[in-house]
């Protein structure tokens, strides 16, 4: 009993800081805190995967988001700053239209959550997840991983290419 | 206190996704909306590995996820790369001012 109260207990302050990051990404006026808000809720998601025995993901999640995608949206934001904190509200879908929109999926979402008869089976106990993973990346799914590899190269490629820089760029049109 | 359970992680995903959805809905600076989208995607990769946790008896939803979470890596490296070429172009990230196919 003492052991789940402690899980229930992991369980929520990790969800609560996944949804207060998120909400830190989502209503923040500053683009450098909604960065920063975005690794602390991919922290929180990554301690979820923990709780839900998924460790191996819980690595790659803390190494590709926390350490490559966030890193890389704080770059974007530094190297186009001073025009990032201008105007950051949309004009054409204002807020409150958002948030009936948001809320409407909520509510539709939960209530089906909610209705659903869900099918119920535990995960085997006798592997790790990372020798099960391992072991289905090669067997069953090694089709879509050499796939992944070459789409990871031609986006190596992609972003050399759209990122160099052009010699008359600055002049604003290349003809 | 009841249990934690399947439904305790899909509302987690879920608050994840509309918060996401309304940072994409909302934003006009590109790089807010390519963080709204990577929210999504994580909202969907919650999801995955609950229901690998809690309904399908096997580690395929976690298979799942890599491959998810490679594909918003590539989304994120080629996302910011056009954001700083369109921001060279046009010296702004907002997208309301990108209306030309051809500059």
């Amino acid at each position: 009993m003492e052991g789940l109260s402690l899980s229930n207990a992991a369980f929520y302050f990790l969800a609560g800081l996944t949804l207060f990051g998120a909400g830190g990404v989502a209503f923040s006026r500053n683009i450098v805190y909604s960065a920063l808000s975005l690794m602390a809720s991919f922290m929180g998601v990554a301690g979820l995967y923990i709780l839900l025995r998924a460790d191996f993901v819980a690595g790659v999640q803390v190494l590709l988001y926390v350490g490559g995608v966030v890193v890389l949206t704080l770059f974007a934001v530094m190297l186009t700053q001073h025009i990032a904190d201008v105007q950051i509200s949309n004009r054409s879908v204002g807020t409150l239209p958002s948030l009936a929109i948001i809320a409407a999926v909520f509510a539709v979402m939960a209530k089906a959550y909610r209705a659903a008869e869900w099918r119920s089976a535990a995960l085997p106990t006798d592997t790790t997840s990372t020798y099960a993973i391992g072991n289905a990346l090669l067997g069953t799914y090694v089709l879509p991983f050499e796939v992944a590899s070459l789409v990871l190269l031609s986006v190596l490629v992609g972003v050399v290419v759209l990122s160099r820089r052009e010699p008359d760029a600055e002049s604003g049109r290349t003809e | 206190m009841e249990a934690i359970g399947l439904q305790h992680y899909l509302i987690v995903g879920l608050g994840l996704f509309c918060l996401g959805f309304y940072c994409v809905l909302t934003r006009r600076n590109a790089i807010g909306i390519l963080m709204g989208v990577e929210l999504i995607l994580n909202a969907a990769n919650v999801n995955y590995i609950a229901f690998s946790h809690f309904g399908a008896g096997s580690y395929d939803g976690q298979v799942y996820s890599i491959f998810v979470i490679m594909l918003a890596a590539a989304e994120a490296a080629i996302g910011m790369a056009i954001v700083l070429g369109l921001y060279r172009r046009f010296r702004s990230i907002d997208v309301a001012r990108m209306t030309q196919l051809q500059g």
